[in-house]
């Protein structure tokens, strides 16, 4: 790792003001993202701005329709939150089964939406929950947000707050993983809101990153059941390819995958 | 059976300190003064080293030295060695490249090592490192060993023509060829055994330290044999002679063969510390692990195996190539020659073996023996062409096993080994029984009904251990003997000490052989203590490998528990005024047999070194050693058979059951034998199902982490269900066989056969991911749709 | 620079150290610490796992300045004086460990693994709660076991031996 300096922020404010003193600053949330390349001199920052003492990135609530969420919640902390199972028990299942137990004890919503890994859990589900992304200065669609691998409509120094979930009529995650990294190489959460919409979005397969796969909400609208998806499938040219899983492959576990979803509505389910 | 000594479940004395916290590996080290190391390693496969820019880097805060290859060389420190002498078929000796542990010319794989900084801090060490300017001009680089041998491919050692090491036969060609001639049936395969990287978990490191008043090293290693280590950074790197070099590998965290091996950082620091005149320590991350530790496996091999008309094997004829990437490290040449072709007669009585083998360097890192060494590469031939052939004679696995079993002992293989004594039917049987194959087909139904396709496969291998005995493996080429000593310290008030040259990195050794010491002279295992690890301390040793430390490294204890057992009798004998052949040693007495005359232990030890009252000519003390060559190798053998579910929508596999049963002779600690064949036995799963090292074809290493390498966890893996059979090695005083690798051996085959079973399609490589299982489903039809239905 | 200051294994400690310094390497340097291990770069293997404030996390993965106020317990801290915990114990009796490399990690994770299953625990769960911990050696087989078992013997119930 290269030198740096440490500032802990305790509010959103000291945070942006941190920020904004550096010549190349960093938020650090959980850091299990940012660390690791860090360490392997991947990447450089000269300052590192600590959001985890910051009360207000803290909270879980429901309101009405809505499910919000701190940017500072860790991973375990929604897996066993009792109002994110009520509200929406595939959320906290996915939020269980992301990385490992000691990754959820210290990973973050806000700090796994800021960053839109390709192969992350969360932007499934905040696209799928139709999400509203909330910074320190405006609410952003998360249909607005994930905008290409590894890059958001976040501007710099804008920090991820909370994101608002709408609260489905019944949703469901199925993921297939990496058998190496374990993240997945198939995401799919699927979910039908109260106002009747399908929304079906991918994470881990999609060479542009998490997508929505409109011919499934379609398909899913009229009957939101596995069958409906049957014979439906992504294009393989739109999905990534590594050692690990060629396009073709990733395309039939994103089928795969959404029929699963569908299969564990309620819950998610891991294949590992 | 006592409660303490051979054949007892004993709890290990060795755990405290590792379960508290306590261990005491290289990197938990330091020494007065200690400054670090951090390597400058080539980003390229293939290039050539022009100037090395230190200027910056040596002005950068708490920089030491910034040393380059160049000065290494002018200090007369010498390449690193190969230590076993191969012939070409021509008779031509084997075409080794130099390999220096600093590169100043030319480097020939990613991570090779050009420059080292030494500075107060790793973290300074690191920032230096990377502000060395190396002027890099790349050459071109291939990393498969087809490639490296095809016309026009890039040349890589001079001393190497096209890039050959060997060409190496054994067998007898003609007559194998006559008998394909006459065959019934022929089975042939295209195999491929994938390429991995060990992954012990605790990385390489060295610390090293110079005493200029004494002109005397010592380096801490992570070594599985310090005194090899010695003997070769002496002889041959000209870093120190042996008696001014002591070399210590403490608690060592997992070997698997990696660290048999003498690297160019052990090499580097030790010149380093004489040179800037302060310790040097230095610790590879993991990365550096994936791109410098020695790789294993990768071969790919032509098998066909001839058949008469009552499914007897006629003959079998191998052709293989070996990558053994950019250098021959010190025992690759050996791998692939005398521990893979002498044992591809597997179980079975062939009575015509011809295998081919040529050695191939590439640009990617050394290869050499990791857990099993050329004996699964072997096992991996034999038992998918058993498989296979079965199939394709329609008659059951176990049958056509059973039908060519060797069933008389000795038994003389036409590949060199002696097989001594074993019982591959009862290994089979017990294996068979105890994963109720005969319920199998039931269990299939089920699995289809449930939308999941099972599959059950077999492996029966064998294995040789305790590679010996040293004349003979003198005449095969090795630099080496490969005897064991050990040391029996009785002391005064009767506790012992053992100095034994094998080494414990995990294998439990502290305990093994003090219940072999409590079973000989009535100690309790309290009062023994096992010293390994420390020339100062012990002897000599050859270390511990290829499952040796058992049927050598004990042997060599017995033997020399026979000498004070004689002694201590003869002292008894004299105090008692009886005669020696009558005198007996159990549960802490000296007794004469049939009488109430007795002595404590302790008092026939105190009257050894009071010497008070001895025979005449008798010299005092109870001290004695020996140093034990074997008569021949061991053949540990067993059945393996592995269950597996596969998700036709997926190729996923789980594996479902995994049953061993393996004839490993005499068993000193059921407890720690079933430890050692659950950790080969991930091991085996990991190759066959997840672990496959990948270079691309400019040689840049793709699985460099553990996100692109993928290491068996917990639930990638099921409870083994482990047993064994036992028929008594007749080549050692104890009976022992051995027991380390026999997991990692055995599995790979079992696992590929049963998914091959379960998806009806045999063309299937290893590691088989679930897109190739997938695939292979895909490409066999039917299997899926019935399944999903 | 920056001051750290936190309490380890009940310890009050207080230590100048660079910025970007790791929690791992701050326990292991600067405390003296050794039983925590590094066996990785990329936050995988697990052989650095204490606990920060009651729950495990990979002490590669965070600054010691994020640790800075908290309370940090490590494989040495576990045991009670003498007395060694259940886990420790159950790793010792079922030959839970052979290098003894990733162990740290693993008992430190296991405990963890205890505290919040309680008696829920089974071998499929285990299993899975172990992702985050790699084991070279022991194919995890008797690892699985010696956890089952110490969560019986801490009254966490077993429901099913890894046998």
């Amino acid at each position: 790792m290269y030198s740096l300096s440490y500032r802990r922020a305790s509010s959103v404010e000291e945070a942006r003001r941190l920020f904004k003193e550096a010549s190349d600053a960093a938020y650090l949330a959980g850091g299990h993202t940012l660390l690791p390349a860090m360490k392997q001199r991947l990447a450089a920052h000269d300052v590192l701005v600590d959001l985890g003492a910051i009360a207000d990135m803290k909270g879980i609530g429901v309101s009405g329709d809505g499910l919000t969420i701190g940017g500072g919640v860790t991973h375990a902390e929604v897996a066993g939150s009792q109002e994110v199972k009520g509200a929406i028990p595939s959320l906290a299942a996915l939020a269980g089964s992301i990385g490992d137990a000691q990754v959820r004890h210290r990973g973050t919503l806000g700090g796994s939406i800021a960053n839109n890994d390709p192969a992350a859990d969360y932007p499934a589900a905040a696209l799928a929950l139709a999400a509203t992304i909330r910074t320190d200065g405006r609410e952003i669609a998360a249909d607005d947000f994930f905008t290409a691998l590894y890059e958001t409509a976040l501007e710099e120094g804008e920090i991820v707050t909370g994101v608002s979930f709408r609260i489905p009529e019944t949703a469901g995650y199925a993921k297939f993983r990496n058998p190496a990294s374990r993240y997945p190489m198939a995401g799919v959460f699927v979910a039908r809101h109260k106002d009747g919409t399908v929304r079906v979005a991918v994470t881990g397969a999609g060479n542009e990153g998490v997508f929505r796969w409109s011919e499934a909400e379609q398909a899913l609208s009229g009957n939101f059941a596995a069958e409906a998806l049957a014979g439906l499938s992504v294009d393989p040219d739109m999905m990534m390819g590594d050692i690990h899983g060629s396009p073709e492959y990733r395309a039939n576990l994103v089928a795969v995958m959404a029929r699963r979803a569908l299969g564990s509505l309620g819950s998610a389910e891991a294949i590992i | 059976m006592s409660v303490e000594g051979i054949g007892a479940r004993v709890a290990r004395k060795e755990d405290k300190r590792f379960i508290t916290g306590q261990g005491r590996y290289v990197d938990d080290m330091s020494v007065p003064g200690m400054k670090h190391a951090a390597f400058v390693r080539s980003p390229h496969a293939h290039a050539r080293v022009g100037a090395i820019n230190a200027e910056a880097a040596r002005a950068m805060p708490g920089v030491v030295a910034v040393l380059t290859g160049a000065e290494m060389a002018a200090d007369g420190i010498g390449n690193l060695i190969c230590g076993w002498m191969i012939h070409s078929k021509d008779g031509s000796p084997m075409n080794m490249g130099a390999w220096p542990a600093l590169a100043s010319e030319t480097v020939r794989f990613v991570g090779q090592a050009v420059a080292v900084v030494i500075a107060e801090t790793k973290s300074q060490a690191r920032d230096a490192a990377e502000a060395v300017e190396v002027e890099w001009e790349e050459l071109p680089a291939v990393s498969d060993v087809l490639g490296a041998i095809a016309e026009g491919a890039p040349q890589i050692h001079p001393e190497a023509p096209g890039n050959l090491i060997y060409d190496w036969e054994i067998g007898t060609k003609d007559e194998v060829e006559k008998a394909f001639g006459e065959a019934a049936h022929v089975t042939r395969m295209d195999l491929t055994n994938n390429r991995l990287i060990p992954n012990a978990m605790e990385p390489r490191a060295a610390l090293a330290r110079y005493d200029a008043a004494d002109d005397h090293f010592t380096l801490w290693t992570t070594s599985q044999n310090p005194h090899t280590a010695r003997l070769v950074l002496s002889a041959f790197y000209n870093v120190a002679p042996e008696h001014k070099l002591r070399v210590v590998a403490p608690d060592v965290g997992g070997g698997f063969g990696s660290k048999i091996y003498i690297y160019p950082e052990e090499i580097t620091c030790l010149w380093a510390a004489k040179k800037t005149g302060v310790p040097v320590k230095w610790t590879g991350d993991r990365s550096e692990a994936f791109l410098t530790d020695a790789h294993g496996r990768d071969h790919v091999t032509v098998a066909e195996m001839a058949f008469d008309a009552n499914n007897r094997i006629t003959a079998f004829k191998i052709d293989t190539i070996a990558n053994f990437g950019a250098y021959m490290s010190l025992f690759s040449s050996a791998v692939p020659t005398y521990l893979y072709a002498t044992l591809l007669s597997g179980q079975y009585d062939i009575p015509l073996i011809h295998c081919n083998v040529r050695a191939v360097y590439t640009n990617t890192a050394p290869v050499d023996a990791y857990r099993g060494a050329g004996r699964p590469e072997a096992t991996f031939v034999v038992e998918r062409m058993m498989e296979t052939a079965a199939r394709e004679l329609s008659v059951s696995p176990a049958e056509l096993r059973r039908t060519n079993f060797i069933r008389e002992f000795p038994h003389q293989t036409p590949v060199i080994m002696l097989y001594d004594a074993g019982d591959y039917e009862a290994s089979l049987n017990a294996a068979l029984e105890a994963s109720d194959y005969a319920g199998f087909a039931a269990r299939k139904a089920e699995a289809q009904r449930r939308g999941r396709l099972r599959g059950i496969g077999i492996s029966c291998y064998i294995e040789a251990c305790g590679i010996a005995p040293s004349k003979a493996v003198g005449s095969l080429g090795a630099g080496v003997g490969l005897w064991e000593s050990a040391e029996v310290r009785v002391n005064p008030v009767g506790t012992i000490e053992v100095l034994t040259g094998s080494h414990s990195h995990g294998q439990g050794h502290e305990t093994t052989f003090a219940q072999l010491v409590a079973s000989r002279l009535g100690v309790p295992l309290d009062n023994i203590a096992i010293v390994h690890g420390d020339t100062d301390s012990v002897q000599f040793g050859m270390g511990t490998y290829g499952s040796r430390s058992g049927a050598v490294g004990m042997s060599a204890i017995s033997r020399a528990i026979d000498k004070v057992e004689a002694k201590a009798k003869k002292i008894a004998a004299h105090l008692l005024e009886a005669s020696e052949g009558d005198i007996e040693i159990a549960d802490g007495e000296v007794r004469v047999a049939g009488t109430d005359k007795k002595l404590g232990w302790h008092e026939v030890c105190l009257a050894a070194y009071t010497g008070h009252n001895l025979p005449d000519g008798m010299e005092p003390g109870l001290k004695e050693g020996a140093f034990y060559d074997p008569a021949n190798f061991t053949f540990p053998a067993g059945a393996y058979v592995c269950e597996v579910e596969i998700d036709p929508e997926t190729g996923h596999t789980d594996i479902v059951q995994f049953v061993a049963a393996d004839d490993f002779g005499r068993i000193i600690n059921p407890m720690i034998v079933e430890g050692q064949v659950h950790g080969g036995i991930a091991q085996g799963i990991g190759q066959a199902l997840l672990e496959g090292c990948v270079y691309d074809e400019g040689g840049q290493l793709i699985t460099a982490t553990y996100n692109d390498y993928a290491m068996p966890r917990a639930h990638d893996l099921p409870s083994f269900r482990v047993s064994t059979t036992e028929t008594i090695c007749p080549s050692n005083p104890l009976g022992i066989k051995g027991c380390g690798e026999a997991g990692a051996i055995g599995s790979p085959p079992a696992v590929i056969n049963a998914i091959t079973d379960a998806i009806g399609n045999n063309d299937l490589s290893m590691p088989a991911t679930p897109e190739k299982v997938w695939r292979a489903l895909h490409a066999a039809g039917g299997g899926l749709r019935e399944a999903a239905e | 620079m920056v001051t750290v200051s936190m309490t380890v294994n009940g310890r009050q400690v207080s230590k100048e150290v660079e910025d970007r310094r790791l929690l791992v390497d701050f326990l292991r340097e600067d405390l003296g610490l050794t039983g925590t291990h590094v066996g990785c770069d990329t936050s995988q293997c697990g052989a650095c796992v204490v606990h920060l404030d009651g729950k495990a996390v990979k002490s590669c993965t965070m600054l010691a300045a994020q640790a800075d106020g908290a309370s940090v317990k490590t494989i040495e801290g576990l045991a009670d004086g003498a007395e060694l915990h259940p886990l420790q114990a159950a790793f010792k009796e079922h030959h839970g460990l052979q290098c003894g490399f990733c162990t740290p990690g693993m008992i430190m994770s296991g405990a963890d693994i205890i505290a919040r299953h309680g008696s829920d625990l089974d071998e499929a769960t285990v299993r899975l709660e172990l992702e985050g911990n790699i084991c070279r050696c022991t194919g995890y087989h008797n690892i699985v076991k010696a956890i089952l078992a110490a969560a019986g013997e801490m009254g966490g119930g077993m429901k099913q031996a890894a046998e």
